[in-house]
């Protein structure tokens, strides 16, 4: 089957954009449904990708390449390997997720659902670009929908939280934008073809001394959006005023989009570099999750806290990159799924909360669990998979990535795990004060269950939760290959480094040899040549002493004479 | 004594022979049938813009001196004229409900527009110093005239008055760089004055050195970089919004048309050498712009200051040279052109008698009420802020491109932090319109089928050149070889 299935997937929603720009406004039902309806089938164009992936090729699948601005060299290079493979079909999934959430907002119900549209075809090309320039496109095009997703449907402080978010994510691409300008001439100068197609860049060997410089172009890009601490404090504003569903996609797809951009190019492209950069990630991915997590713990607001805790746990993705094995690599993917999942659930568990009784502290609530007995099976299971529970998604990723981390440093592997413990505080603490103890607030007393559509929302993720922490095979089977041929390609790449560092200090050495041995084989001669001269000085005396002593044995020859 | 006429060459200067009689013919209109015919001259001006552009478009591909190398026709100037055509169509469409709204149709109002448009032409067809003054003249009185249109306006004639002093001021300085350079050279030709620099030491010559640096301010007053920029914001603010948006648009075009064509081509080695200076005056001008358009409510003042902002963009273009900067020059030149007349569009349509809705704060809940019109702004100042996939990304990495290619990493890096303060005051007015409630009602647009064609052109330009720059880029790149 030929048929473009990344295209169709990436640009349906698009192309639903642009119809409903054609709807009447008024008309907010027809609006919603034909939204739901571009997101299902979205997201059933993209399940074939799952099914019909190949699992045993390290190649890009699904690969559409055609020029786009030839005199560039830019192409619309898109494809998939096990490392986009889940991502993608995270953002299809959460996306239709997010429009059904969002089935309660009435202001302007058609410009929201084009922004959402549009971001979802924003995210979907970010994960699938391949070539250079239409990563960038695609990653800088997904900003807009999404700051106005915040600022016009966003809380109070909207317009301070969106700004803040536009303005720290555009200051991070803006210098990754010359990284790859750069990138692209240096290509430009070793084989004289002008092209942006990543395949072709990966074969370049970037001087390590670059590789510096561009690998903080980059950091500064990804970090931002990842959010490394610390450039995480865009991240508790935009997500506290942030619509449910804004804060659904910005924790589940968002921060993923940081992390990928380290897999995908960071690594790849600058592999000394990144070599060179690990003890400061490392530090700042732990400082992340520790960080995150103590701050999460003292927060009164329930967003604030998974915000928080979102730090935190994108703390074990970074280190888990960072490590360079297959157990951290794969754990961090597949921690990224498993925190799109549940983070994203539980900000629909707070949005579920904050439409019934419009507050979001902690104090506000306490014995929810007596009236809305099923929401509190959805949010313990939520909150457990978060946690990290043995039987639940989280439990494989961040096993994985300790399991990683450990092979690699035991010092980092042990500060990182007193995250988990931390995250079990903060979250089974919320826990307790939200749905245990006594009903204080008397608001709470007439709270309702969930009704079909909220079942319909938290139903998915919660099998989905289930099942990869059960059974976690499809994924990591499909994930292997790519991920293995990715280190070997980072290895190997930082290898010839080395080995050119080596090379370059044995010729240092060498050179210093040669000196010392040229120094020596001077004194040597010097010393022979001092040798010599010593030895005809005393020649010279001997001879004159035998000269000497002729004349005084001549003299009384001479005297007998 | 036998007096030796040269051969003229009147195909290669046709446009421009077209665009003079066609006006002067206008203005007769005008005269003879005052009350009959006023209402026609504008589509009148519109199909002389056409015309005009398709002799232009007929030129592409040749280089033909003519006049004693006086003037050329090359890729450069072709696409460059059409660059004015274009701003020049755009602004008539803008013009004509806008002049009737202030009462300002005048017949000579599109031939001053018509004559300032042929004045572009030369210049950036002026293979001579002396053909490009006459051009930056012809250009510059039509202007000073035009800013002073609404004659019972005070605003407008202070900005006519102050446009005029500032600009006779700059344009001595030009002339006297004209004249230094000639006493130095010989010679006013651009070609000849290259060959003679490049046998004879020029940074040693001081009358060489203080030439260049009097053409930099010259020039540099007509793009408006910063520090010959003070005249821009009243200026563009006091004049008759039509003529501001063609102000920031074409003289700025043909200015640069011709510093490029200068710089690059009859002062390649004194501009490598002076690129230090210019480096700075970029910098300042990209930065000063953007950070003072930060503190700015009115619309037109801030639009004046994104103004400085993208001349320091384009200046950035004439440093890096190489094969990449010329090109690069003339895209974002283009793109900036759609862009900025796009917004200005709207602020015309959203403007009554007397200009009363030119405060940012003004266009609150727009998004409510006309939302064609919000989003179209919005899509103009993403644009205008360099984001994807709109056409002043491309232009925006064209030029950093060519500035990290000739080796301007830092300016590079100094442009992008700028386009991130951009970013701020450009998001203010999306803020504004989308996420602000109406502070009061919005006067009746004032809309015609012509203002609606100028906005879909301009859309069309932002969007597609954005999403397909492929052709575009192509016929740059063969336009950017200045001989």
């Amino acid at each position: 089957m030929n048929l473009p299935i990344l295209t169709i997937a990436t640009f349906l929603p698009l192309f639903g954009a642009i119809w409903l720009l054609f709807v009447n406004g008024e008309k907010q039902e027809k609006i919603k449904r034909i939204a739901l309806v571009i997101a299902i089938g979205d997201f059933i164009i993209s399940l074939p990708l799952f099914f019909k992936f190949k699992l045993n090729t390290s190649e890009f699948q699904f690969v559409e390449n055609i020029p786009w601005i030839k005199e560039f060299g830019i192409s619309y290079h898109i494809g998939i390997d096990g490392i986009s493979l889940f991502l993608f079909l995270l953002t299809s999934f959460l996306s239709l997720i997010c429009i059904l959430a969002s089935w309660n907002i009435t202001d302007r119900i058609k410009e929201y659902m084009i922004a959402m549209l549009i971001l979802q075809t924003g995210m979907l090309g970010v994960f699938i670009s391949l070539d250079l320039f239409l990563f960038y496109v695609f990653w800088e095009l997904m900003l807009i929908p999404m700051y106005l997703i915040i600022g016009v449907w966003g809380g109070p402080r909207r317009i301070y939280a969106t700004i803040k978010f536009f303005l720290f994510t555009m200051a991070g691409s803006v210098l990754m934008l010359v990284g790859i300008i750069v990138i692209f001439f240096m290509n430009h100068k070793a084989t004289g073809e002008y092209t942006f197609d990543l395949l072709k860049i990966y074969n370049l060997d970037i001087p390590m001394g670059a590789q510096f410089w561009l690998f903080l172009a980059f950091f500064f890009a990804f970090a931002i959006k990842v959010p490394m601490f610390p450039f995480h404090t865009w991240l508790p504003d935009a997500h506290v005023e942030a619509p449910t569903a804004g804060s659904v996609i910005l924790a589940a797809v968002l921060l993923k989009m940081g992390t990928y951009g380290f897999v995908r190019f960071s690594l790849p492209l600058f592999p000394y570099a990144s070599h060179q950069f690990v003890p400061l990630i490392a530090w700042l991915a732990i400082a992340g999750i520790i960080y995150g997590a103590l701050v999460a713990m003292v927060q009164e607001d329930l967003k604030k806290l998974v915000a928080y805790s979102s730090v935190s746990h994108l703390g074990f993705v970074m280190l888990g990159i960072f490590v360079f094995n297959i157990q951290g690599m794969e754990g961090s993917i597949l921690q990224m799924i498993n925190h799109g999942l549940s983070t994203g659930a539980l900000f629909l568990i707070v949005g579920m909360l904050y439409e019934r009784s419009h507050t979001r502290l902690i104090a506000d609530y306490g014995g929810l669990a007596k009236k809305m007995p099923i929401f509190a099976v959805f949010f313990m299971v939520m909150t457990l998979s978060s946690i990290g529970l043995p039987g639940l998604n989280g439990f494989v990723g961040e096993f994985l990535v300790l399991v990683g981390v450990f092979k690699s440093n035991v010092v980092y592997a042990v500060l990182a795990t007193t995250g988990v413990i931390l995250s079990a505080c903060y979250m089974l603490w919320m826990f307790q004060r939200v749905m245990f103890n006594k009903i204080t607030n008397p608001v709470n007393r007439k709270l309702k269950d969930l009704n079909m559509r909220e079942w319909a929302l938290l139903l998915p993720i919660t099998i989905l939760v289930f099942w990869i922490g059960i059974y976690p095979k499809p994924l990591l089977s499909r994930m292997d290959v790519s991920v293995n041929h990715l280190l070997t390609q980072v290895d190997d790449k930082y290898k010839i480094s080395l080995r050119k560092i080596n090379l370059e200090n044995d010729e240092i050495a060498a050179r210093a040899e040669r000196a010392a041995r040229a120094v020596a084989a001077e004194a040597a001669a010097a010393e022979r040549a001092a040798e010599v001269e010593a030895a005809a000085r005393a020649a010279e005396a001997e001879a004159a002493e035998r000269a000497a002593e002729e004349e005084n044995s001549a003299d009384p020859m001479m005297e007998e004479d | 004594m036998e007096i030796v006429i040269p051969p003229f060459d009147l195909k290669s200067i046709s446009p421009i022979i077209i665009i003079t009689v066609f006006a002067i013919i206008i203005l007769a209109i005008d005269v003879f049938f005052k009350k009959t015919l006023r209402d026609a001259l504008g589509y009148f001006a519109i199909l002389v813009v056409a015309v005009t552009g398709m002799v232009v478009g007929t030129q592409l591909g040749e280089t033909v001196y003519s006049f004693s190398n006086m003037f050329v026709v090359d890729n450069f100037s072709v696409f460059f004229s059409l660059i004015f055509l274009v701003s020049t169509g755009i602004v008539i469409l803008l013009s004509i409900r806008y002049t009737k709204q202030e009462g300002i149709n005048n017949g000579e109002y599109y031939t001053l527009i018509l004559f300032a448009t042929m004045g572009m032409m030369l210049m950036a067809g002026g293979a001579d110093l002396l053909t490009i003054f006459l051009g930056l003249e012809i250009m510059s009185i039509s202007l000073y005239v035009l800013a002073g249109f609404r004659r019972d306006c005070v605003r407008s004639n202070e900005a006519s008055l102050k446009y005029f002093l500032l600009g006779a001021f700059a344009t001595c300085f030009l002339l006297y760089g004209i004249a230094m350079l000639y006493g130095a050279t010989g010679t006013t030709n651009i070609k000849e004055i290259a060959s003679f620099l490049a046998n004879n030491p020029s940074l040693s010559n001081p009358m060489i050195v203080t030439a260049t640096s009097l053409l930099v301010i010259g020039f540099g007053f007509k793009v408006a970089c910063v520090p010959f920029h003070k005249w821009t914001p009243d200026v563009y603010e006091g004049a008759p919004t039509a003529i501001t948006a063609f102000m920031s648009v074409g003289p700025k075009v043909a200015a640069f048309a011709a510093f490029a064509r200068v710089f690059l081509v009859a002062l390649p080695d004194v501009g490598q050498k002076w690129s230090v200076i210019l480096w700075v005056l970029a910098a300042l001008t990209m930065t000063v712009g953007n950070l003072v358009a930060i503190a700015q409510t009115n619309i037109k003042r801030m639009l004046a200051y994104s103004s400085i902002a993208h001349a320091g963009y384009a200046l950035m273009a004439i440093i890096a040279g190489g094969d990449f900067g010329p090109a690069s020059l003339i895209f974002y030149m283009l793109a900036y052109t759609f862009m900025n007349l796009g917004a200005f569009a709207v602020v015309i349509i959203l403007g009554r008698k007397g200009e009363e809705n030119a405060n940012i704060e003004d266009y609150s809940g727009l998004g409510y009420k006309h939302p064609i019109l919000a989003v179209s702004m919005c899509i103009f100042m993403f644009s205008l802020a360099g984001i994807p996939p709109f056409v002043g990304f491309i232009g925006k990495f064209y030029i950093f491109s060519a500035a990290i290619k000739n080796g301007f990493i830092i300016l590079a890096i100094i442009g992008v932090v700028n386009c991130v303060i951009a970013v701020f005051y450009y998001l203010r007015v999306t803020v504004v319109m989308y996420m602000k409630k109406p502070v009061r009602e919005f006067a009746p647009l004032s809309l015609s089928p012509f203002i609606i064609l100028a906005l879909i052109l301009t859309l069309w330009g932002t969007i597609h050149l954005g999403i397909f720059p492929g052709k575009i880029i192509a016929l740059v790149q063969n336009s950017s070889l200045l001989y």
